[in-house]
């Protein structure tokens, strides 16, 4: 399908939404309320199965989060503690201490990192962390940020095997990620249609998944705070702000117009750096609250006063908000790292360490850190205010102008994440149904028009759907992990000896 | 056996200069010629998974229009004066790149040409050739 005719047939389809415009507002606001009614019902249903819930000390524990914390735990123990000791030697990785002159040109492990970052900071750091402290009370945060540090084993192990089982396509190019460690470390292990099954989910899994957590959550968020930030100027007008979206995000994935991206991807990492600039700002500004928001935060962990299920409760949506944030679980991350043109599948793991460690524990830390002294030092400073709108009023709580550039800031976000997701998403439909052009297109287009959707469904149906998918694929990848670890911990032995011995060379410093 | 001058070459006059003199000192004292190219590249950049997953055939495809766009041509005059030659072709910081390529080859010298801009535009852009002679291990000789 040539530009033009996939031009033409997307004018056709954004025309239905642009149709909209003819209605008077009154019309318009009933297509908003009509599409959430329609929704809600439908997010409430996908959300009871994957997050069949059992009830332990008072609190309802969704399974599909124990199975994730299992995870990191046994994680963390089975590649001794990676997460603490590894962490050297990813910057090392990442300062390109290890790379080889004959490299040079190549996918290098910090251009792997930077893009995989830039695709799990999204407005979920700004946005998500506020909806984790108004449900859990601030003892979430703790959750969050030892699920983030947990949390970097998981990915460790992910990455490894995205590398170890990638497929190198005849045209140079590579595809790698869960679906594919999935079929080929489960054949290897002798479980060859249980292997293609997990494949076959999983890409089903990712490309549906990547329709709300890397799409829909974001584009409401950045609308969100637009219309916050403007005052209510694009009041009802959900669907004219996601079709802008919309057309920037298909100029990029379907028109290739990679000058966009580019920019946006130069852009992220100077936006994360003074996001937490500022943040920290406020949060010494209320400097006479920050040891009482931290001595919440731990008393919060502990006994969860005043949050529905307690200490338990605050543990559930910590780690279900810290996995949506860092994706440690999800796989998504491996399909990035598995560019790298390494033989080494161990150092991808190592960089991707750094990942959950500055996406949570700094930047969504951070984040928290802004709500929980406001809350101290201003409680209901919110009103009821939830997600990005919540954390936007803490910062005005201190820097009064400060909404506008975070609107910016989450505007850029929710794009570098979305076009990363879209991605993703890609990946798991080109794994099914093949990578002939014309089929990609009905994806992207798929994509576009939930980037639409996402602006115009409330926050409540679209959080329950985007939570659902992500942690419904959680399933097969974590099952993956857990019996391909013993490969990984023989990769990581083999590759630190050779590191001590010194066969693998180290070129700089 | 590696060329005992080293040659920077890029699609500019300067370096074609650059290469005439270094062939015509190479002839003089019976030495070889390396002559070198460098791609732009950083490991410190930012792109998108799709940019990611295509570098490696990219690279590939970098690397061979350097070698029949610039190199084979150069290495064809350098052989055509009846002196040795050797071809590299790199990616990376061009300057940094060079001095590598000096140093592991033991090249004498290193030849460039100079693109002749004006004050103001050097002391905003810099070039390759003030970036090299800053930062080189080995004698720099800039050809005008």
């Amino acid at each position: 399908m040539t530009f033009l005719n996939s031009a033409k047939l997307a004018a056709k389809f954004f025309l239905a939404f642009a149709l909209m415009a003819l209605m008077p507002e009154t019309a318009s606001a009933g297509i908003d309320a009509a599409i959430n009614e329609a929704t809600a019902p439908i997010a409430a249903a996908i959300g009871a199965f994957v997050f069949f819930k059992i009830p332990v000390f008072g609190a309802q524990l969704p399974l599909v989060v124990l199975w994730l914390v299992i995870g990191a735990v046994f994680f963390t123990f089975r590649m001794g503690f990676v997460n603490i000791w590894g962490f050297k030697h990813a910057i090392q990785l990442v300062r390109g201490d290890y790379a080889n002159p004959n490299d040079s040109g190549e996918v290098s492990h910090f251009q792997a990192l930077a893009t995989a970052v830039s695709g799990t900071v999204g407005i979920g750091n700004i946005g998500g962390v506020a909806v984790a402290v108004t449900v859990g009370g601030p003892g979430a945060t703790f959750w969050l940020i030892m699920a983030g540090f947990l949390g970097m084993s998981t990915k460790f192990v992910e990455c490894t095997l995205g590398v170890k089982y990638r497929n190198e396509n005849p045209d140079g190019s590579v595809s790698g990620g869960p679906m594919y460690y999935l079929r080929k470390g489960f054949s290897e292990r002798g479980m060859e249609g249980f292997g293609k099954f997990m494949g076959t989910f999983y890409a089903i899994g990712i490309f549906i998944g990547a329709l709300g957590i890397g799409n829909m959550f974001q584009s409401n968020q950045a609308y969100v705070q637009l219309n916050n930030v403007t005052n209510g100027l694009f009041d009802g007008l959900g669907w004219l702000v996601g079709l802008a979206m919309a057309a920037v995000v298909f100029a990029v994935i379907v028109g290739g117009i990679k000058s966009i991206a580019k920019v946006t991807e130069k852009i992220v990492p100077f936006m994360a750096i003074f996001y937490c600039v500022f943040a920290l700002i406020v949060i010494f500004m209320n400097g006479s609250a920050i040891p009482e928001a931290i001595g919440n935060i731990f008393s919060g962990a502990l006994t969860g006063e005043g949050v529905a299920g307690g200490a338990l409760g605050a543990l559930i949506i910590g780690f279900q908000r810290a996995v949506f944030s860092n994706e440690a679980g999800i796989g998504s991350a491996s399909i990035a790292h598995s560019a790298v043109r390494t033989n080494e599948p161990v150092t991808e793991g190592m960089v991707s360490l750094l990942e959950p460690f500055i996406d949570t524990i700094v930047i969504c830390t951070i984040t928290a850190l802004v709500i929980g002294t406001s809350q101290v030092a201003n409680p209901g400073f919110a009103g009821d205010a939830t997600g990005i709108a919540m954390t936007s009023a803490a910062f005005e709580t201190q820097i009064s102008w400060f909404p506008i550039p975070l609107a910016f800031a989450g505007m850029l976000f929710a794009f570098s994440t979305m076009i990363s997701w879209s991605y993703y998403g890609l990946k798991g439909w080109t794994y099914l149904f093949g990578e002939d052009a014309n089929g990609q297109m009905i994806y992207k287009l798929i994509f576009c028009a939930f980037v639409a959707l996402g602006c115009v469904v409330q926050l409540g149906p679209i959080l329950d759907i985007s939570d659902a998918l992500v942690f419904l694929i959680c399933v097969p990848n974590i099952l993956g992990l857990y019996i391909l670890a013993p490969i990984v911990k023989r990769e990581l032995d083999s590759y630190m000896s050779r590191i001590r011995s010194g066969e693998i060379k180290k070129y700089k410093n | 056996m590696a060329g005992n001058f080293l040659v920077a070459v890029d699609a500019s006059e300067g370096s074609d200069r650059a290469l005439n003199a270094a062939i015509e000192l190479a002839k003089d004292t019976d030495k070889s010629i390396t002559i070198a190219h460098v791609i732009e590249w950083s490991p410190f950049s930012f792109h998108t998974p799709d940019e990611l997953a295509e570098r490696h055939k990219r690279r590939e495809e970098e690397l061979d229009r350097a070698k029949q766009a610039l190199l084979d041509p150069a290495e064809a005059a350098v052989k055509a004066a009846g002196v040795n030659c050797e071809v590299v072709v790199q990616h990376g910081h061009p300057a940094e790149t060079l001095v590598n390529i000096a140093e592991s080859t033991g090249a004498l010298q290193v030849f460039i040409g100079r693109k002749g801009q004006s004050k103001a535009g050097l002391l905003l852009f810099g070039s390759v050739a003030s970036s090299l002679i800053q930062i080189s291990t080995v004698p720099v000789t800039v050809v005008p």
